[in-house]
Formats: C-alpha cells, sequence, structure tokens
C-alpha cells in the first residue's frame, strides 16, 4: 500500500520536498514510516522528541497503523500566532 | 456577499470589522465583545526582523481552531469564537491573527480571547520562518499536543490571571 508524507517549515527544508509517497506494508505505523525518512534522511534524527503527527489531517500517535491512501503529516513544534 | 467564516486561515489580509459584524451581537444579549490582533514585530531575540513568512497545514489548522472553540464552549458556555490566521508573507505591522470573542460579561469575553491565542500557539500546525538582517530561521515554539492536560491548564491559567 501507499501512503502520502506532508512536511513542513523546517522538515520539509531538510527533505526538499513537502510531499512524498512512501511504500507501507500491512501493520506498519506512522513511527515506521518515520523511521524510513529518518534512515533517508538523517538530519531529521534531530526532532525525534519534538514532532508531532496527524493521518488525514487530524492528531494523531505514532504507533498508530496506516491504511491505503492515508496522509500523514509531521509537524516540527509549532509557531503561529 | 460571502459571508465572513468564524474560523478560516489563508492568505488574505486581516481585518477585525469583519469578524465583529460575523460574531454578531446576540440579538442584544451581548455585554463585550474583545478583539486581539497579533501583528509582525520589526524585533525578536535581539534580532531586526524584516519580514516574516507563516506556512499553515490548512485542513488540520482549520480543526485545531475548531478544537480550540469547543474547549471554549467547555470551559465558558455562552462565549462565542471568531478566529482568522493569515499566511504567506507579512510585513512588518502587518496583522498574522485576529480573535474576536463576544460574551454577556467581560470577564468571560476577555479570558476566552487570551484562551485562544494561547493554544493557537500550542496546537495549531502554523509555522513562521523569521527573515531579519543577516538571515532567516524557523521559528519553533511548542511541541503541538491537543491531548496535553498540562499545556491546556496553563493556558486557562494565564488566560484568567
Amino acid at each position: 500500500m501507499r501512503v502520502t508524507v506532508r512536511l513542513f517549515a523546517r522538515l520539509r527544508d531538510i527533505t526538499g520536498a513537502p510531499e512524498l509517497v512512501k511504500e507501507a506494508a500491512p501493520g506498519d505505523t506512522i513511527g515506521s514510516i518515520w523511521r524510513q525518512l529518518v534512515t533517508q534522511y538523517p538530519e531529521l534524527a534531530g526532532y525525534e522528541r519534538s514532532i508531532s503527527s496527524a493521518v488525514n489531517a487530524d492528531y494523531a500517535r505514532m504507533d498508530q497503523q496506516l491504511r491505503d491512501g492515508d496522509e500523514v503529516a509531521f509537524l516540527p513544534p509549532v509557531s503561529g500566532g | 456577499m460571502v459571508a465572513t467564516p468564524l474560523l478560516t486561515i489563508g492568505p488574505a489580509a486581516l481585518a477585525i470589522e469583519p469578524l465583529v459584524a460575523a460574531i454578531g451581537g446576540n440579538a442584544g444579549a451581548d455585554g463585550a465583545v474583545v478583539t486581539f490582533l497579533g501583528l509582525v514585530r520589526n524585533h525578536n531575540l535581539g534580532r531586526a526582523v524584516t519580514y516574516l513568512e507563516y506556512e499553515g497545514y490548512e485542513p488540520m489548522a482549520l480543526r485545531a481552531f475548531e478544537r480550540i472553540d469547543a474547549e471554549i464552549a467547555a470551559r465558558w458556555p455562552g462565549v462565542r469564537l471568531a478566529l482568522h490566521h493569515r499566511i504567506g508573507r507579512l510585513e512588518i505591522g502587518e496583522a498574522s491573527v485576529a480573535i474576536v470573542t463576544a460574551s454577556a460579561h467581560r470577564a468571560d469575553a476577555f479570558a476566552a480571547c487570551r484562551y485562544a491565542i494561547e493554544r493557537v500557539k500550542h496546537i495549531a500546525p502554523i509555522w513562521k520562518r523569521e527573515f531579519f538582517e543577516g538571515g532567516d530561521v524557523w521559528i519553533e515554539g511548542a511541541t503541538a499536543d491537543p491531548d496535553d492536560a498540562r499545556a491546556r491548564a496553563e493556558a486557562e491559567r494565564v488566560a484568567c490571571a
């Protein structure tokens, strides 16, 4: 199955792409996708403790399992206002 | 004419008056309307800021605003909220966020307005990139977690101080 990954702010600068498509296996979680990304872009490792994540534009925990077509987002610490 | 939505995020310039009009007078039952505008400041942490760029995950930001609206309705029953956040390039002095609360009594309207901006800073998936003389930097504030009860309690504490 495939999921779309959205990246914002400095995470997007690190990866050079606002959006990536990743292959995922049944049982894969948000955390699995994050670990794939960190392997591909080691600079992301510094965000391990400070990112938030979302699935289909709703906050979700890293252990949430993914379904085909999900949109996963990784959010660095926010600074709106 | 299209009605002004109560909660939005987008590139359009912000103004308070349309929000005040949109939130309405509650058929005469309101006793207070509180307004807040957040502005782009020309200095930050000793740096001379030249402009800011705001980026948002728009559909999720809108849901965060709805969550803030629901939190306010639970904490201050009867208070109504309007909240607009701007994204894109903003110059010094321009408004990045506009918040209006309305209530029968001023205390609740003031508290809810302050609470709303604190919660935007906690849980809205929005980021600002600061351009200053000599460089630029993404500003990273709070790790966003809407279920963090401590952050929510802290927002309520400053709102009611």
